[in-house]
């Protein structure tokens, strides 16, 4: 099962994910972790600029990517009751 | 109200500008978030799912109209217009950056409030009555001892590192609008026999992991002594409250472990040491508290009838309006409850609106309910019509208070990091099969309360019907409870029986309050005492048979 990282952003607590180089806000451009993941949080965590940095489980192809918890798809769409606040990185249908 | 002295501004300022510090260096890294995340918390802000929340303390839940409008300012400037009133009487912000967090502090100092203590295994914000000093069945305003209990936790150094949170409700009457019994201390104000003031003292209540109802520890303290023996209780818990689990930590576990006799003797052991000592508060220092809060300026002649003639209004009345201690005046409650809103939720212009509203009309006070709604606790009668028309404009004048739309909900999965499951849709979906007013007026008062984790922040344990999100194999699912109170009848709901997904369980309340309709003894029997006179058997038959 593929996998992406996400986080916090340490300024502003704005939802992050890793495209590859740089951090995003959508979900739409991270890029799938292979081996690299445990090293690239370890550095990530060190340089203490983005909170809480996981790597959490997705399913579906890059650009696309769809995470297998509810409280990922929840991080990825905003708050599910609030539609005027939408993130955009995942309907409010798919949680 | 109270207004600070300069000691208290000079407290906050102190530690605004102590917090502003620790901010900046951890913006330019100086310390590791493992450092500084202590430090956060200490001062009301947590990381959430989509940003970082602050929680601000609102003292016994009593807010002037400058402050509400400040709530408004923040949430309009450093928010996204909105802001949560909790069950602990706070309001929380959901999408607050840490970069601005140094001028929002600021602003909050300017109108005498903080985000201290509401966060931490410290005495939190000290809860109390919504109808303090309004209500007609109580013995005294109990919030200048809210206020003093407030002065002498606040920073206290001895109790800032407890073995977890701490929190105390005050109250003075016997119906208890602020679930005293499930406190870590719950005081109620009485009279012994000489007609002396006290309090009956309950430790060791709470609801979360293991829900307890709170023991008397003591059936009357006089007032004069009330903060020594409160440092007793601290002292005790304090030395021996279990560190070395979480799960274990609260006062309630402590007090189950020793039993309540033990308990007390260890307590009354430590005061005897304690009293001698002069910690509490002079007799002088009560009465400068206790005339702050002094009686507003009632209108004497202020006339004790109202026209009913319009039925929306008559409904509003009806259902949230109660009975005030002074003639001509009425407390009315503002249901944050609306139609297919979110419970507890108020935008900055609804606050704003507010904060006009209580200058206007009802001596500058508001109150946050533990139940997500506010209250303005003096309004002339007179002025209750043009009240409720601001009221409705605003879609702040929904008739529901105790009924079954007007249900308690925490944030859930939607923001809060710790949830298993949403708690807000379930509250909305409930409240619109239930839609019609004429449906819930008959229903009765129906207190339904939902949590998304076991941590109860909704009072699931406390609700009529009870809802607990829970994980079942990374699905969101919700167990059923049924029986709990919160009030001077408290009572612990109890599991129902296996748990449901989002739709099962709304199906699941509908079935329950099918069944109750059809068996309650009489329109006026509640939901809880039909539960309570026939046991949970009949109503599990009419969910799950
Ligand atoms: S009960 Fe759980 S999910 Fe709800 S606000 Fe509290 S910690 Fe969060």
């Amino acid at each position: 099962m593929p996998r992406v990282l996400t986080g916090n952003r340490l300024e502003t607590g704005d939802v992050l994910w890793w495209n590859g180089s740089d951090w995003s806000p959508r979900l739409s451009d991270a890029v799938a972790i292979g081996d690299e993941g445990e090293a690239l949080l370890a550095r990530l965590i060190a340089a203490e600029r983005i909170n809480d940095p996981a790597l959490i489980d997705v399913t579906g192809a890059p650009g696309a990517f769809i995470p297998t918890t509810t409280r990922e798809r929840v991080r990825a769409s905003g708050p599910s009751v609030r539609a005027d606040l939408a993130r955009g990185s995942l309907s409010v249908e798919a949680i | 109200m109270y207004r600070y002295d300069e000691y208290d501004q000079a407290i906050v300022d102190a530690r605004v500008a102590e917090f502003k510090d620790q901010v900046s260096r951890r913006l330019r890294n100086e310390i590791t978030e493992d450092q500084f995340k202590p430090l956060r918390l200490m001062n009301g802000l947590y990381l959430q799912l989509h940003a970082y929340m602050l929680r601000v303390a609102i003292p016994y839940g009593t807010l002037s109209g400058t402050q509400m409008r400040m709530l408004a300012h923040i949430a309009r400037k450093y928010d996204r217009d909105y802001g949560h009133f909790t069950t602990r009487q706070n309001i929380q912000y959901n999408w607050i950056k840490l970069e601005q967090f140094a001028d929002l502090l600021d602003d909050l100092s300017k109108v005498e409030m903080h985000a201290f203590q509401t966060s931490g295994n410290c005495i939190r914000n000290i809860s109390s009555d919504q109808f303090a000093g309004a209500a007609a069945d109580e013995i005294a305003d109990p919030r200048p001892y809210a206020e003093l209990l407030r002065q002498w936790s606040t920073l206290h150094p001895e109790f800032s590192f407890l073995p977890r949170k701490f929190k105390i409700a005050v109250i003075a009457s016997d119906t208890d609008r602020a679930a005293i019994q499930l406190h870590d201390i719950g005081l109620q104000l009485r009279r012994d026999a000489t007609g002396a003031l006290g309090f009956r003292v309950y430790v060791g209540g709470g609801m979360g992991r293991t829900p307890v109802i709170g023991k008397v520890v003591r059936d009357f303290i006089p007032v004069g002594q009330y903060l020594s023996y409160c440092e007793a209780i601290l002292r005790v818990y304090n030395r021996y409250g279990r560190r070395d689990n979480i799960y274990k930590a609260r006062i309630k576990i402590l007090v189950t472990e020793l039993g309540i006799e033990e308990f007390a003797r260890q307590v009354e052991a430590e005061w005897a040491g304690l009293a001698p000592l002069g910690l509490d508060a002079p007799p002088a220092e009560y009465e400068r508290i206790i005339a702050q809060f002094g009686e507003p300026d009632y209108d004497r002649n202020a006339p004790d009838t109202l026209d009913l003639s319009d039925p929306d209004f008559a409904l509003w009345v009806k259902q949230n309006v109660a009975a005030h201690k002074q003639p001509g005046y009425a407390i009315a409650t503002i249901s944050l409850k609306p139609r297919g809103g979110i419970p507890g939720d108020a935008s900055s212009a609804q606050m704003d609106l507010i904060a006009d509203l209580a200058e206007r009309y009802a001596h500058d006070e508001i109150r946050v309910t533990h139940s997500q709604n506010l209250v303005l606790a003096h309004v002339r009668k007179a002025d209750l019509y043009a009240l409720w028309t601001a009221l409705a404009d605003a879609d702040l004048a929904t008739p529901n208070l105790d009924l079954v739309s007007d249900i308690i909900a925490c944030p859930g999965m939607d923001y809060c990091t710790l949830a298993n499951a949403r708690s807000i849709p379930i509250a909305q979906k409930i409240a619109a099969k239930f839609e019609a007013l004429d449906t819930q007026r008959d229903i009765g008062e129906l207190k339904i309360k939902v949590s998304g984790c076991i941590n109860g922040c909704g009072h699931h344990h406390a609700g009529h019907i009870g809802i607990l999100g829970v994980d079942k194999k990374g699905e969101e699912a919700y167990q059923l409870l049924l029986g709990g109170s919160g009030a001077e009848d408290t009572s612990l709901a109890k599991i129902l029986g296996p748990g449901f997904d989002e739709n099962g369980i709304v199906d699941a309340v509908d079935k329950l309050i099918g069944f109750y309709r059809s068996a309650r003894s009489a329109p006026d029997e509640r939901f809880l005492d039909t539960y309570r006179r026939l046991g949970p058997a009949p109503f599990k038959e009419a969910v799950y048979g």
